[in-house]
């Protein structure tokens, strides 16, 4: 019982819930609000920030592909200077803990927009986007091995100040998943989230991710991977991938997750992850489902 | 009452009307926020068995009083694919999980009494009615430009008739009214109404249309976009539309928070148009 229970330790950090909303899937976090106070999920992963401004991709950025979702949004998003002038004020104003994602072409890119972060007041930590499934579309980096995995999140840990930790955010290929932890907790993340989409593509050809229920079984693989392989050396895993109800967001903690985090489930019903809060903590039978 | 609600709704009554069917909801906390140009975001499939995780975008098309505060909204839905085929099929009892009202912009109504052009093609005339009576009280003269492929995809006018000063119906294959696609009545009927505001929604062609003939007749237009919006409620980004910010700037925002309705000199249409035809680009980059 105990990971489900209330108060939650993850990476160094005290959450008051298992629950995170997943990067890319609260809008600017405005819109979450209108159904659930921020304060109600354990923290807020914004959506991916970059150093420049992107305008994202075109038309169709996401479609339905059966139980799950695909999407390719090329990343749109303000700007660091834009993003810490106006969204993440507004999301600390509503009363989030605040996950920034952060993605860049380069290392030195990951460095400047971290170190961008690292100056500024109401961030609670920095997940590092590695897994962009439209990396190419969305000009980001998504290291194919180690050694990238281990040179991008060397240059946000790096820079980052002491009680503000890094997520590697990773692929959930079973491929490389326990090396990329692995890399990832050796060059300074403290969690590594685990889970993100599968890849796939737009029937239009372009690269995408799938996620939602269809990849649930492959995320529960997937951190079950991760966290094996990062046994014993104290860092994180976080959890991802088509969580709904409170019975798959134990599924995940029961495989090794610290916490989980919601994403495509918030935009078939914005309450959803409120709910899966409020039934985690009243320790619900897993397979309710009202 | 600010913003929208996620709610299980009844369905009071689904009646069928030419090829669309009305569906009526008790949805208490939807009508109550209603403004003309909000739309639901309802779900398809029973609880527990859904496999089409998009949501659907539905105009609110009318708030009627059920008894002490309560209101019942109602929709009309055009059959055109699973998921509204679905829809269209409930019945008095079924219920529906639905969201809403949404909308960032709606349409904006004028601070004067000037003579207004309304336009509507097929089930997107659905908002218009609520936004005509609106318009009327405001001793805004309304003319109704009715547009559809054919009778069974044409919303009565009926009702209409009371509200508007004058109605127009224009159907591709003449079955009724002026056998004309809508977008060539415009010049015209702006001439004849003098029109300062038209409003639209429909397709993005007759929007774009619309927006074109405003602006060659001095007319300020409203459009109401239809384009995919995946979960209706601004927390995806995946409904870009390229637009003309006040400041000038190009940019992108998203029809369902930003939108739906937006004014057509903003809206960056020749790019709208490219992005929804643009050729394959090939598999590109694929991540191991
Ligand atoms: C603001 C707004 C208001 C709308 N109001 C109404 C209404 O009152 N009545 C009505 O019948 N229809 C309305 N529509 C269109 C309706 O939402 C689509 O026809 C419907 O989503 C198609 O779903 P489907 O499964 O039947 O068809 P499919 O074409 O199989 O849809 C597959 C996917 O594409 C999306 N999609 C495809 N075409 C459209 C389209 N033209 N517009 C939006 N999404 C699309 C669907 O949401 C779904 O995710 C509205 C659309 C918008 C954006
Ligand atoms: C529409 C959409 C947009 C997303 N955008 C981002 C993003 O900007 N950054 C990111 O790290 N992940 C993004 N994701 C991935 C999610 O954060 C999450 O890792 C993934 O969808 C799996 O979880 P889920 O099945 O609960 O959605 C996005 C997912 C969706 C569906
Ligand atoms: S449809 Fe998801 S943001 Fe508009």
């Amino acid at each position: 019982m105990s990971p489900t229970t209330p108060g939650t330790r993850v990476a160094g950090l005290h959450l008051a819930e298992p629950v995170m909303l997943a990067a890319g899937c609260a809008g600017t976090g405005r819109e979450a609000a209108a159904y659930a106070p921020l304060s109600t999920y354990g923290a807020v992963v914004s959506r991916t920030i970059t150093l420049d401004a992107r305008a994202g991709s075109r038309a169709p950025r996401v479609l339905e592909s059966p139980a799950g979702l695909l999407h390719a949004t090329g990343l749109p998003n303000p700007g660091l200077t834009a993003f810490c002038a106006t969204e993440l004020p507004a999301l600390v104003q509503a009363g989030a803990r605040v996950v920034v994602s952060v993605a860049g072409a380069t290392p030195e890119e990951i460095t400047q927009v971290v170190r961008g972060l690292a100056r500024t007041s109401g961030v609670s930590a920095v997940e590092l986007h590695l897994c962009a499934p439209d990396a190419a579309e969305a000009g980001v980096l998504a290291p194919r091995d180690g050694a990238g995995v281990s040179e991008a999140v060397s240059a946000a840990a790096g820079v980052l100040p002491p009680g503000v930790p890094l997520l590697a955010k990773l692929a959930p290929v079973l491929a490389g998943v326990a090396e990329h932890a692995r890399a990832a907790a050796g060059a300074g993340a403290a969690a590594v989230v685990v889970g993100g989409a599968q890849p796939a593509l737009l029937p239009d050809g372009r690269p995408a991710g799938l996620s939602g229920p269809a990849v649930r079984p492959q995320a529960l693989r997937a951190v079950h991977a991760a966290a094996t392989a990062l046994a014993g050396t104290g860092v994180d895993v976080v959890g991802c991938g088509g969580v709904t109800v409170a019975a798959d967001a134990r599924a995940l903690l029961d495989a090794g997750a610290a916490v989980v985090q919601v994403g495509s489930a918030l935009l078939s019903d914005p309450t959803s992850a409120a709910r899966l809060v409020t039934d985690l903590r009243a320790g619900r039978a897993p397979d309710d489902h009202t | 009452m600010h913003g929208p609600v996620h709610l299980t709704a009844e369905v009071l009554s689904g009646s069928r009307s030419g090829a669309f069917t009305q569906l009526t909801l008790a949805a208490p906390g939807v009508g109550e926020r209603f403004r003309p140009g909000s739309f639901l975001a309802v779900s398809v499939g029973e609880p527990g068995e859904r496999t089409r995780l998009a949501r659907r975008a539905l105009w609110i098309h009318q708030v009627r009083p059920l008894g002490g505060h309560a209101t019942s909204v109602s929709v009309l839905v055009d059959p055109v694919g699973p998921g509204t085929r679905w829809l269209a099929s409930r019945a008095r009892g079924d219920r529906l999980e639905i969201t809403g009202p949404l909308g960032g912009r709606v349409f904006a109504l004028p601070k004067e009494p000037v003579s207004t052009l309304v336009v509507g093609e097929g089930v997107h005339a659905a908002p218009l009615f609520a936004l005509a009576e609106r318009l009327r009280e405001r001793d805004c003269p309304v003319h109704l430009l009715l547009a559809a492929p054919d009778e069974a995809h044409l919303l009565s006018a009926l009702e209409a008739r009371r509200t508007a000063r004058s109605v127009t119906v224009a159907t591709l294959d003449g079955s009724v009214g002026t056998r004309a696609p809508a977008a060539d009545l415009l010049p015209d009927l702006l001439r004849r109404t003098g029109a300062a505001v038209v409003y639209a929604a429909g397709s993005t062609p007759l929007l774009h249309a619309v927006a074109r003939a405003a602006e060659d007749h001095g007319a300020w237009s409203q459009t109401a976009l239809t384009l995919p919006t995946p979960c209706g409620t601004g927390l995806c980004l995946g409904c870009p539309v390229p637009v003309v910010g006040e400041d000038g700037v190009a940019r992108t925002a998203r029809v369902c928070a930003e939108g739906p309705v937006l004014r057509g000199d903003r809206v960056r249409w020749d790019d709208l148009v490219g992005a929804e035809s643009a050729p394959r680009t090939g598999t590109g980059e694929e991540r191991g």
